[in-house]
C-alpha cells in the first residue's frame, strides 16, 4: 500500500523516536556507576561504591519500606474493587452505566495537583491525620481504574456462552465462578496488580499531598534533587526504581496476552 | 466438578443452589452488591475529596500563622481572576498553553510510530515495540524528568555531545524550551498507544477500496485514515493535555526559579507559602479547563477509544 520512500521514512522515524525514548533511561542508569560526585558527562570513571551508600543510608530504606508497604496496600484495594466494578460495568446493562463508567475515569483523567489537592483538603476536613493510609487510599482510587481495564478487557474477549454452558451443565454459581470465570480472569487480574503496583510505586503529584511528613522512595528522591543533595545516591536509587518498575511491567505483558482457559492458538 | 461435589456436604451445596438462584432472579441485586462497594469509594472519598477543594476554595488563611480561617469569602477566586492584577490568569495561560504545543507535539512525533506498529510492522517486530513503547510509560515519571535535568545541565551529554561536532552550547536547562521538551518526552507513549491501537483497528479493505475508488496516498491519509485515528489521537491528547496541566515535577526540576505554572503555584502555597485555601482555589481552575476539553472530547467519539 505505502511507497518504498513512504516504508523507509516510517522506519526511521521510529527508530527514532524509540532512541528519543530510551537514551534518557541509559544515560540517567549509567550515572549510578558514576565513581565521582559531579554530575558530568562523560563520568570520570566507573565505580559500584554509591551502591553501599544509598543501602546505609536509613533514610532510603524507611523510605523504600513505606512505597512497597503503599504499593501493595493500594494495589490489594484496586484489585478488590478493581474487578467489582468490571463485573459490574461489563455484564450489566442499566439506565446510568456510561456516567458511572466516566467518573471513575475522572481520577486519572483530572490534572494529578487536583486530586492531590483535593485528597489533602478531604483529610484535612474530615480530621484524618496523614500516614501510610491517606496515601494508600490516594493511590488505590486511581489504580482501580488500572485493574478494571484490564479485568473488563479480559471479559470483553470472554464468551458468555461458556458461562451458560456451565450451567446447562447442572453447576452453581459458586461453581461456576471457581471452574469457568476464575481461571479466565485470574491472570488479568495479576497483570492488572502488578501495574498498579508499578503506578503505586513511583507516584510523586498525589502522593506529595497525601503523605505529609512520610516519605516515599520517589519523594526523597525528589526532596534530593531540589535540595541538590546526596545525588550520588539518587542516581543508584533511580537505578533500583527503575529495574523496581519494569519487572512487573513485563511481566504483566506477558500474562495480560495470555487467556486463561481460553487458550485456544 | 466431582471433586467439589465430594468437599462440600449436600447442605451446603443446596443452600449455595438456593443462593444462586436468589441473585439470578434479581440481576439489580447483583449490580448493586458488584458496583456499591466501588462507587461508595468513588462518592465518598473521590468526589468528597473535589467538593473539600472547592469548599476550601472559599476559606482564607491567616497571614502570620498560615492558619486556616473558615469564613466564607470570595477573596481567592477574585484574585485568581482579577483584571487589574493579570498575575494568575496569566500563569494559567502560559499552562495551557504549553499543554497544547505539548499534545500537538505529541501527536506529531506519535502518528508515524502508531501507523508502522499498527499497519507495517510484522507481528514479532509490533510486539517489540509495543514493550519499547509501554515500558518508558510506566517507568517512573520522575526518573524520567531527572534524566533530562541530568542531560541538559551546563556539563551534560547534550553540550557534550554537541562539543562533539563543533557546535556551540545549547543552554537549555532551566527554559521553557527545555520545559516543552521534556513534557513531550514524558508524555509521548500515552499518546503513542491509543493512537496504535486506532490504526490497528481500520480494516485493510477501507483502504483497498479508497484506492479502488481512484484516492492517492495522501488523499486516503486524509479522508479514511485520519478520520478513523482521531478518537485515538484525542483520547491520547486527553493524557497529554491533562498531565502537562497538573504537573509540578518538570517546572520545579526542569523549568528552574523562574518557571510560574499552574501547577508549581499550587505545590508554592502549599508549601513555602503555606497558602492552603489560595491552592485549593486555584487547583480548580484545571478541573473547570479539563470539564471543557472532556466534553469536546466526547463530542468526537473519544471515549470508545479509551
Amino acid at each position: 500500500m505505502e511507497t518504498r520512500r513512504l516504508r523507509i521514512g516510517l522506519v526511521a522515524w521510529t527508530v527514532f523516536i524509540v532512541a528519543f525514548l530510551w537514551v534518557p533511561l541509559l544515560v540517567i542508569c549509567t550515572y549510578a556507576f558514576n565513581k565521582s560526585n559531579i554530575q558530568d558527562w562523560p563520568p570520570a570513571g566507573l565505580s559500584t561504591k554509591w551502591f553501599g551508600t544509598a543501602w546505609d543510608n536509613p533514610d532510603v530504606r524507611d523510605a523504600f519500606v513505606l512505597s512497597v508497604k503503599a504499593g501493595v496496600g493500594a494495589t490489594a484495594f484496586a484489585v478488590v474493587f478493581g474487578t467489582l466494578l468490571a463485573f459490574g460495568l461489563q455484564r450489566f446493562h442499566f439506565f446510568g452505566r456510561d456516567v458511572i463508567s466516566f467518573l471513575f475515569i475522572l481520577p486519572i483523567a483530572l490534572p494529578g495537583i487536583v486530586t492531590g489537592m483535593a485528597l489533602n483538603r478531604f483529610y484535612d476536613v474530615a480530621g484524618v491525620g496523614l500516614s501510610v493510609w491517606t496515601i494508600v487510599i490516594g493511590h488505590a482510587t486511581f489504580c482501580m481504574v488500572i485493574v478494571f481495564n484490564n479485568v473488563v478487557a479480559r471479559l470483553r474477549r470472554t464468551s458468555p456462552s461458556l458461562i451458560e454452558a456451565s450451567q446447562d451443565l447442572g453447576a452453581d454459581g459458586w461453581q461456576t465462578f471457581r471452574f469457568v470465570t476464575w481461571p479466565t480472569i485470574a491472570t488479568s487480574l495479576v497483570a492488572g496488580g502488578l501495574l498498579a503496583f508499578a503506578l503505586s510505586f513511583d507516584e510523586v503529584i498525589v502522593t506529595y499531598f497525601t503523605a505529609g511528613s512520610n516519605n516515599t522512595l520517589p519523594l526523597i528522591i525528589f526532596g534530593y534533587i531540589r535540595e541538590g543533595l546526596r545525588l550520588p545516591v539518587v542516581n543508584v536509587i533511580v537505578l533500583a526504581v527503575l529495574l523496581l518498575t519494569v519487572v512487573p511491567v513485563v511481566v504483566s505483558v506477558r500474562l495480560a496476552r495470555d487467556t486463561g482457559v481460553l487458550r485456544q492458538r | 466438578m466431582a471433586v467439589d461435589a465430594s468437599s462440600a456436604g449436600p447442605a451446603l451445596r443446596g443452600a449455595r443452589r438456593n443462593l444462586s438462584a436468589f441473585f439470578w432472579r434479581r440481576p439489580w441485586l447483583k449490580v448493586t452488591a458488584l458496583l456499591g462497594p466501588p462507587l461508595a469509594w468513588l462518592v465518598l472519598i473521590y468526589l468528597a475529596a473535589l467538593v473539600a477543594l472547592l469548599i476550601s476554595g472559599f476559606w482564607t488563611s491567616d497571614f502570620f500563622t498560615g492558619k486556616i480561617v473558615h469564613d466564607w469569602t470570595l477573596e481567592n477566586f477574585k484574585q485568581i481572576f482579577s483584571l487589574s492584577d493579570t498575575t494568575y490568569l496569566r500563569i494559567a495561560w502560559t499552562t495551557i498553553w504549553m499543554a497544547a504545543a505539548v499534545t500537538v507535539t505529541d501527536a506529531i512525533l506519535a502518528f508515524p510510530i502508531a501507523y508502522y506498529m499498527a499497519r507495517i510492522a510484522r507481528p514479532r517486530t509490533r510486539a517489540l515495540l509495543f514493550v519499547l513503547v509501554l515500558l518508558p510509560l510506566w517507568s517512573s515519571y520522575i526518573v524520567r524528568v531527572y534524566a533530562w535535568r541530568v542531560i541538559l545541565q551546563e556539563n551534560g551529554i547534550l553540550n557534550w555531545a554537541l562539543h562533539g561536532v563543533g557546535l556551540p552550547d545549547a543552554n537549555l536547562a532551566f527554559t521553557n524550551t527545555s520545559m516543552w521538551i521534556v513534557f513531550s518526552y514524558v508524555w509521548l507513549p500515552f499518546m503513542i498507544l491509543p493512537v496504535f491501537a486506532a490504526l490497528e483497528r481500520i480494516p485493510d479493505n477501507y483502504l483497498e477500496a479508497s484506492a479502488d475508488l481512484g484516492a492517492r496516498g495522501f488523499r486516503t491519509f486524509r479522508s479514511v485514515i485520519l478520520p478513523l485515528a482521531l478518537p485515538g489521537l484525542v483520547a491520547g491528547s486527553i493524557f497529554t493535555f491533562s498531565l502537562t496541566l497538573g504537573d509540578y515535577l518538570t517546572p520545579v526540576l526542569i523549568g528552574g526559579a523562574n518557571a510560574q505554572f499552574i501547577g508549581n503555584v499550587v505545590f508554592n502555597n502549599v508549601g513555602v507559602a503555606n497558602n492552603v485555601p489560595f491552592a485549593a482555589a486555584y487547583a480548580v481552575l484545571p478541573v473547570l479547563v479539563i470539564a471543557l476539553y472532556l466534553a469536546i472530547a466526547r463530542k468526537l467519539g473519544a471515549f470508545e477509544a479509551l
